[in-house]
């Protein structure tokens, strides 16, 4: 456990321990060099967060496969502990879905009646149904699990089509967008980093709000229109299509708490309870010229 | 005539006929499970919060408490130069907090050369603490109450978790120490 001796006393000095020290301090040198050109690199990665993407990218690409086949180990392990934790909730959780089934049924066949409406109406106009196209489907395999930011690892890239700024969804809504893409991989930014920021609203109604994330697994919605607040819990907020990135009406979160001027929100979409996940194009081309050349906006939302 | 203790070939790491033990073993097997650790991001679990201890940093920690001088004083560049390819954070915040952890358990050890488990322990939960809250500081999002409260669960686990890196780095460094089958 002790570390070399350097000297062996005050009168004692000889030659290999000259020797020694020397080495000692030409480690010192270069731990405090490396140190600094850490600090300079890190200067240079904030001011500047594109410039080390290709390295990062590579690098990604070559651990995707291994993390490709864990990906289908996390769907598999995730059934097996929801069968088990079912069975200790069974009770509570059967009246509980009953009561929801009930009120459910009953907004089906509302959501029914309008989806025909809907349809009749859009055919007396001549409205072609531009939903959801898909880019790439593949598997979240990854986050940064550890760290403060929270990105995904997606197993698409450049390959697929997949580019940077495409809203990544599943069918629970919303997951995130596409910051890196390398030649078979690419880098998530998830809701739920601080980064993040997506123009919703209400699903009811045009209640217009932008929901930042808080990194711990919770979103901040923020209002645009300030004054009395009227979100209740359990509003369901989707996205607005403001900024062109993201199409309208893709669910992202669930008001659970009021706050001063918006609320906190639960994600629809838990990227954890996700197993594939489907790269949308970008909604309106002219966003997405705007997102390609300025690129350090292109961690951030647009606004407008 | 006596009969030779059939034990009396071996020692803990193994035969001592026709073995030896391996540089490359001996002196790639840290790097190795520490850049290994450093890979937890690709682990299957997708995160909605940070709750994964720093294993690639724990690693290192726990290697280099545990055997002085295996490590030179350097490796922080490397190890933090790949930890910072796959953790998420900006380039750079992981070579200098990997450094300046390696510069100080060295100026530590110096102050204290015979250390407990305890004093280890201390050393590594200190160390971690500060990690974190510099990893945090400078992962480039902005810095709230909630990141806060956040990084404290993750603080706790990997405090924790210390003693059973330490235990299995110690395992490791059995094997480490190995002898392999050599030819000729």
């Amino acid at each position: 456990m002790a570390p070399p001796v350097i000297n062996t006393g005050p009168g004692r000095r000889s030659r290999s321990n000259k020797k020694a020290q020397m080495g000692v301090f030409a480690g010192y040198l270069v731990a405090g060099f490396g140190a600094l050109l850490g600090a300079a690199l890190l200067v240079i990665s904030l001011l500047r967060p594109e410039t080390f993407n290709g390295l990062r990218t590579m690098a990604a690409d070559a651990a995707s496969p291994a993390g490709e086949a864990g990906a289908v180990g996390r769907t598999q392990s995730q059934g097996f502990f929801e069968a088990v934790a079912g069975y200790y909730r069974a009770g509570s959780r059967n009246a509980e879905l009953e009561e929801e089934v009930k009120i459910a049924r009953v907004r089906l066949a509302e959501a029914e009646a309008l989806r025909q409406e809907n349809a009749r109406l859009k055919a007396v106009l001549g409205l072609a149904a531009d939903d959801a196209r898909t880019v790439a489907v593949a598997r979240l395999i990854g986050s940064t699990s550890s760290s403060a930011r929270r990105i995904g690892y997606l197993s698409a890239g450049r390959a697929d089509g997949v580019r940077p700024g495409m809203p990544v969804t599943s069918p629970m809504g919303l997951v995130g967008r596409i910051l890196e893409v390398g030649g078979r991989s690419s880098r998530v930014l998830l809701l739920t980093d601080s980064e993040s920021m997506v123009p919703v609203r209400r699903a009811e109604d045009n209640l217009v709000a932008f929901a930042e994330g808080r990194s711990d697994g919770s979103l901040r919605l923020r209002l645009i229109n300030l004054g009395i607040n009227p979100i209740k819990p359990g509003d369901v907020f989707v996205t607005s299509g403001a900024g062109g990135l993201f199409r309208p009406n893709i669910p992202v979160a669930l008001a659970t708490e009021i706050t001063r001027d918006g609320a906190i929100a639960q994600l629809l979409s838990n990227p954890a309870a996700t197993d594939v996940v489907v790269v949308e194009p970008i909604w309106q081309p002219e966003a997405a010229a705007a997102v390609r050349a300025p690129a350090p906006e292109a961690a951030e939302a647009p606004t407008g | 005539m006596e009969r030779l203790n059939p034990q009396s070939r071996r020692d803990p790491f193994g035969s001592r006929i026709n073995r030896a033990q391996s540089p490359l073993l001996a002196y790639g097997l840290p790097w190795l499970t520490i850049l290994l650790g450093s890979l937890t991001p690709w682990l299957p679990i997708i995160a909605p919060a940070p709750v994964l201890p720093p294993f690639g940093f724990m690693l290192m920690l726990a290697w280099r408490l545990l055997r002085p001088g295996l490590l030179p004083l350097w490796a922080g560049l490397p190890l933090g130069l790949f930890d910072d390819l796959y953790s998420g954070q900006p380039l750079g915040s992981g070579i200098v907090l990997f450094s300046l952890t390696l510069i100080a358990i060295e100026l530590l050890e110096i102050r204290f050369p015979w250390r407990s488990f305890w004093l280890d322990w201390l050393t590594a939960g200190l160390i971690l603490a500060l990690y974190l809250a510099f990893a945090a500081l400078l992962s480039g999002a902005e810095l709230t109450f909630v990141q806060l409260t956040v990084i404290g669960p993750q603080l706790l686990l990997s405090i924790v978790l210390v003693p059973l890196v330490a235990r299995m780095v110690a395992l490791l460094d059995r094997l480490r120490l190995m002898r392999v089958r050599y030819l000729g």
